[in-house]
């Protein structure tokens, strides 16, 4: 199984827990404010119907963001 | 905010929040919340007012406010943009800072939202450093209970030092613990000692060292030790702010500027810079609210928003996800076709009926022939014609798409939508603007807010008008009906008009999208920026309540619309066919000035006449078009809409004159309210002229080509 490392990379139904956020400027802040900070579990829901962005559920909100923004969203486990 | 006549039109200008202190004695009550929590049905249930409410974040771009009077006190409310964060970010979130700071509300409602307590409370604790009196009300607490989500409001209350009290906003009743806490507070019954945000024992040592400098200083209401921190962090627009608030320049003030030189170092020497104690502030409020939730709050059911998902997994399906937005779209204007064509007969024949009465009685005190001309011919039979064409249509799209809001559908449209504005290097969000658009254009401008990148909000506003409103559909219905489907009713030509009217609103679309990329490569040149869309939990309409509502505020809006622009347009019309230049009236020199530029566009001076006059409200384009051919030609009157074909067809039109007038419609410069929401919006001439000239060229253009191509064939 090829390693998943970034929040992009895991599937509809799987999990993972945010390790750190590769990102700057007013995108990391939007990400800390809707819950994303190191050790958060984040389920990925779906995909939208050509496939990006997807859906995550987040501390209890659905959350939709594009592949682009997770490659910077990095995680540790997931399952 | 939405689209009712205190939200569009010139009223859609008057958008920032200011305290407005009617007496000395006025108490004034900030309204706060995230985005899409029941806020507006709260604000609407104290004041009784009709902001309009729906299920997609984003929806109160700007505030208003409102009176709430209780037993004992008379209450100034003030509805806030709702916002998940206080940092700022983008313009809704920076009108809503600044009004918690600034503002200076005596109390400040934290509206959250019961299924989502965790996340609420960011915004809570961030409102709790700014002001003292902070009431938290939990709202929709049906929705948590459907879900079985239980929450302990006294525990909650008791970790966060300030008052909890649950509703259920759209009951009425259920808000009067809101308003008895709200007395007491204000009243000092109840003391207020919220809860204070512990930072790590470095952080908490800088900040003691700017507050107690701060001390020296008369800050009005501003906290110090937010302010401190707010020094730290080194928010310029925020100082700037600040500064303005105070009268003073802080960083000016030698003893200020060394006390926050000194923590910063200190924090350097600790690691710490000043992106890293950005990080660690929001960091420590999201475990504060994820300590507090816990014990607070219990999921009985594990799944509890397993509906919810399932709803999801076919809206936003690979494969059917985006046949039903297309469907639903058709569905929407079959309804609004076929429900509007019996209101549309029995109007116009109940409206020419008093026309006739009105007759009557001018004859009856024999009043002279030109006063009976303005006023009857002219003045009453525009209106007439704008009240039985024009309103039936908006009176059932309106509650339609109402609906279709309130069920939290549209954020699923800006997620299947999102890769395609992607390409265009835009946001996603820009179908949520799009669809504000249909019901009125300004107000699709003003929701450009709640995109946070200034290039891409460009983008959305300068396109907006590519989708038809509320005023401009009908006119294509209208013409669409009369010359593509024929004048038969029944389920098969109205199925065959909404096909065609989704297809001319999927042209608009491709349009949207065709000028949005072109721009992003030219003129507004950029990437796409990051994004983030929060989609809500699917809530049940207030079917009775949005149907009586939006009937009633659009209705009155209409017609106060219809009387204020489409009367003078009667009175100039009849005018212009009665005063004779030279060998023929002023209607026909206009007309036959404009004509042979028309004629190049495939329509007649008349049309292009109409759509000029039209300039203030697109409403009345077809009503002036059906007047102006009755003052021209020797017909007396025309008695329902089946004749109203008839007219057109004896003024020349074809199949191809109805294509041009439907494209031209779609595309041509937007209405006069919506020029000056965008000058307002961008605050800039050169925007503003722009999202005229585009929509006008690309109008003329395809009229153009779609003429020169018929010419050939036929």
């Amino acid at each position: 199984m090829s390693e998943k490392t970034c929040l992009g990379d895991i599937m509809p139904g799987q999990t993972a827990v945010i390790s750190a956020l590769n990102t700057t400027g007013s995108m990391r802040r939007r990400l800390l404010d809707i819950g994303l900070i190191e050790g958060t579990r984040v389920e990925c829901l779906g995909k939208s119907p050509l496939g990006d962005p997807s859906a995550y559920l987040i501390r209890g909100a659905v959350i939709a963001l594009r592949k682009d923004d997770c490659k910077n969203i990095l995680i540790s486990k997931f399952n | 905010m939405g689209l009712t006549n205190s939200s569009t039109g010139l009223k859609a200008l008057d958008s920032n929040p200011q305290t407005k202190r009617k007496k000395s004695d006025d108490i004034v009550i900030a309204l706060a919340g995230n985005p899409n929590v029941g806020k507006s049905t709260v604000f609407n249930g104290l004041t009784g007012m009709n902001q309009h409410t729906g299920n997609w974040p984003g929806k109160t771009v700007a505030s208003a406010d409102g009176i709430c009077v209780t037993e004992n006190n008379r209450y100034v409310l003030v509805d806030i943009p709702g916002t998940y964060s206080l940092m700022a970010h983008s313009v809704e979130e920076e009108v809503a800072r600044n009004y918690l700071c600034f503002g200076e509300p005596d109390a400040v409602i934290v509206v959250c939202d019961a299924t989502c307590l965790e996340r609420n409370l960011n915004l809570v604790l961030q409102t709790i450093e700014i002001s003292k009196n902070v009431i938290v009300c939990v709202n929709l607490m049906d929705e948590a209970k459907r879900k079985k989500i239980k929450i302990n409001l006294n525990l909650l209350s008791k970790k966060l030092g300030v008052p909890v009290i649950s509703t259920v906003a759209h009951k009425k009743s259920s808000l009067k613990t809101l308003t008895d806490t709200l007395d007491k507070v204000i009243s000092k019954e109840i003391v207020v000692s919220p809860l204070k945000i512990e930072y790590p024992e470095i952080i908490e040592s800088a900040i003691k060292n700017i507050q107690q400098c701060l001390m020296g200083y008369n800050l009005k209401n501003l906290d110090s030790r937010w302010l401190s921190l707010k020094l730290l962090d080194d928010d310029q627009s925020l100082i700037k702010e600040v500064n303005n608030y105070l009268g003073f320049d802080l960083l000016k003030e030698k003893d200020i500027k060394k006390a926050v030189n000194e923590s910063k170092e200190y924090l350097n020497k600790n690691n710490i810079n000043a992106d890293k104690l950005k990080d660690m502030v929001v960091s420590i409020i999201v475990k504060t609210s994820e300590d507090i939730c816990n014990g607070v709050i219990t999921y009985e059911k594990k799944n509890y928003s397993s509906v919810d998902r399932n709803f999801d997994k076919i809206l936003t399906s690979k494969y059917i996800g985006y046949p039903i937005m297309l469907l639903m779209l058709m569905v929407i204007f079959w309804l609004t076709i076929t429900g509007a064509n019996y209101p549309s007969a029995i109007l116009s024949d109940f409206l020419f009926w008093i026309q006739d009465r009105l007759t009557d009685i001018f004859m009856y005190f024999n009043a002279p022939d030109w006063l009976h001309g303005a006023l009857v011919l002219g003045v009453y039979r525009v209106l007439t014609w704008v009240v039985s064409v024009m309103l039936p249509p908006m009176a059932i799209f309106f509650p339609l798409f109402t609906l279709l809001e309130d069920s939290g559908y549209l954020p699923r449209v800006a997620y299947n939508l999102d890769k395609p504005f992607k390409c265009c290097s835009a946001c996603g969000k820009q179908s949520l603007t799009m669809c504000m658009g249909f019901g009125c254009n300004a107000a699709g401008v003003v929701g450009c807010r709640i995109i946070d990148s200034p290039r891409e909000r460009l983008l959305a506003i300068l396109t907006n008008n590519f989708v038809p409103c509320n005023g401009r559909f009908p006119t294509i219905i209208t013409i669409l009906t009369m010359f593509f489907v024929g004048s038969s009713v029944g389920i098969k030509s109205s199925l065959l008009s909404s096909i065609l009217l989704t297809l001319v609103i999927l042209l608009g679309i491709l349009t949207t999208f065709a000028v949005t990329k072109i721009l992003s490569r030219t003129i507004l040149k950029g990437v796409p920026s990051s994004y983030t869309l929060e989609l809500p939990p699917y809530r049940k309409p207030q079917v009775g309540k949005v149907i009586i509502r939006s009937i009633f505020d659009r209705t009155l809006f209409v017609l106060g619309r219809a009387a204020a622009v489409a009367a003078p347009a009667g009175l100039v019309i009849w005018l212009m066919a009665n005063i004779t230049v030279g060998e023929a009236n002023l209607l026909t020199h206009v007309s036959e000035f404009l004509d042979p530029f028309a004629k190049i566009m495939g329509l007649d001076g008349v049309i292009l006449m109409a759509f000029i006059l039209g300039f203030p409200a697109n409403e009345i384009v077809i009503p002036i078009i059906i007047m102006t051919y009755l003052a021209k030609g020797t017909i007396v009157g025309i008695e329902s809409v089946s004749e109203m074909k008839e007219i057109f067809l004896q003024n020349g039109w074809t199949w191809l004159t109805a294509v041009n007038t439907i494209i031209f419609s779609l595309m041509h410069w937007p209405c006069s309210t919506t020029l000056i929401t965008i000058k307002k919006e961008t605050g800039s001439f050169k925007w503003a002229a722009l999202s005229a000239v585009i929509p006008t060229v690309l109008g003329i253009t395809f009229c153009i080509i779609i003429t020169a191509i018929a010419k050939i064939f036929i």
